[in-house]
């Protein structure tokens, strides 16, 4: 489904009051960035899986790959400006040939640098020598593993892919990575394997722990819990089965204005593979490019007007202000 | 119409309305009796779904499936539950056969 589409589905929500009206309701309309300390820099929609909840529709057949001349805008904009955290997604970052580079130009700026891996290829030529790279320039890895069970996680992203996911960590593991004080971690994102919200983070890292060591000897760092947004192909998965209302419904029942006080886009910029600018990466999926004044290329980078610049919000932003709230470091609110 | 309507469930907050006092205690106190304590969420939810599948409650069954669901509770887990109050309703009816027992050979002759 194109993000036309999808933006026409989201506007059509039958009972339900739109995001903009629960958000007027609490005073904290228009929301407003507070500055930039996140830059989420998606390096292209090419990935080695079509994982069934994916938003960005991410697969092997996708062709988008972001370009060297834009990622070195990437690194002259955050040499410029103490922004705190560079976080690299895609796609599978590792399939865009500048990756390597990158990363190492990026260590030299001494900033939080996390990459997100679904660690498959790293088990694979030419891609092995990642879990090397990654080591050496301190690289947070931060990988999906939506559930615990082999049966259930495989459901929502291909046969035997849980089963790579762990090899790939048990490798991890014994270059440091997840183990306490070797300065080298591995965090692990949760999303529900279905239409319902994410439980407690608490109570589900808990879990993961106990049973990831017990059933796999795997160790990692800590569990982030994410609401799937009704997004991409996750959101056709709504349609096909039926659960569309009900979830959106769960959602807006499920709104917290606590969560919308600590929302990611408030602290994050998200560049797209071609430099165009979102405040999120399910913004940047749905084509919503930054608005209201402030520049919509990584070329017209201009801080003073992204850093205070009203956040563009829609109806499947209802996700990340849902319960204890949703973000790409999970849960948002004490709460969880 | 059915007397049971899933979008009813939303309106469970709302039992406060015409007792609010009373109400608000009670909200109070399931929010204290089904949070973890000494016992962790997932093990008060799944006695949480056990009671509302032997008590044939919609909207709690509707609720707690979900909840086991998103704290990672497996179908297996939550089947080997609902049989636990299946065989627990069973005994139960058996054990009171001990009444009709005891009168029966009470009254016969």
């Amino acid at each position: 489904m194109n993000a036309r589409e999808q933006l026409r589905i989201l506007g059509q929500i039958g009972d339900i009051p739109f995001l903009a009206k629960k958000i007027r309701e609490i005073n904290m309309f228009p929301l407003c960035a507070r500055g930039i300390d996140i830059l989420q820099i998606n390096l292209g929609t090419l990935c080695n899986l079509s994982c069934r909840h994916c938003h960005v529709n991410a697969g092997p057949q996708r062709t988008e790959i972001m370009s060297k001349p834009i990622l070195d805008k990437c690194l002259e904009i955050l040499s410029s400006y103490p922004i705190s955290t560079i976080d690299i997604t895609g796609g599978s970052p590792e399939m865009n040939p500048h990756l390597e580079w990158f990363i190492g130009e990026a260590a030299k700026l001494n900033r939080r640098l996390i990459v997100r891996s679904n660690l498959t290829l790293l088990l694979e030529a030419p891609y092995r020598h990642f879990m090397d790279v990654f080591v050496q320039n301190k690289v947070e890895i931060v990988t999906s593993l939506p559930d615990y069970l082999e049966t259930k996680s495989d459901r929502q992203r291909g046969t035997g892919v849980f089963a790579k996911v762990v090899e790939a960590m048990r490798e991890l593991n014994l270059r440091g990575y997840g183990i306490k004080n070797s300065g080298l971690r591995i965090d692990i994102v949760h999303n529900p394997v279905g239409a319902y919200l994410p439980g407690s983070q608490v109570a589900l890292e808990h879990e993961y722990h106990r049973r990831l060591l017990a059933e796999q000897e795997v160790h990692f760092n800590q569990l982030f819990c994410l609401t799937n947004l009704p997004v991409g192909r996750y959101l056709d998965y709504l349609i096909e089965s039926g659960n569309f209302e009900d979830y959106i419904s769960a959602l807006c029942y499920s709104f917290n204005p606590a969560a919308v006080k600590n929302v990611m886009c408030l602290t994050m910029l998200s560049v797209g593979w071609d430099g165009s600018l979102y405040d999120c990466d399910f913004n940047q999926m749905l084509g919503l490019t930054i608005n209201n004044g402030a520049p919509t290329s990584i070329m017209d980078f201009d801080m003073d007007k992204l850093k205070n610049r009203e956040i563009v919000i829609n109806n499947h932003c209802y996700g990340c202000v849902a319960g204890c709230g949703s973000s790409c470091q999970g849960a948002t609110t004490a709460g969880d | 119409m059915s007397y049971y309507e899933q979008k009813d469930l939303a309106d469970f907050p709302n039992i406060t309305e015409w007792a609010q006092k009373e109400g608000n205690k009670f909200f109070e106190y399931y929010s204290a009796a089904t949070g973890a304590g000494k016992l962790t969420e997932r093990e008060k939810s799944l006695i949480a779904l056990t009671v509302a599948i032997t008590q044939n409650c919609p909207y709690c069954i509707d609720a707690y499936t979900t909840k086991c669901m998103s704290l990672g509770i497996s179908s297996e887990e939550m089947m080997e539950a609902a049989h636990t109050g299946a065989a627990m309703m069973a005994g139960v009816t058996l054990a009171h056969s001990t009444q009709m027992r005891k009168i029966i050979k009470k009254k016969e002759m």
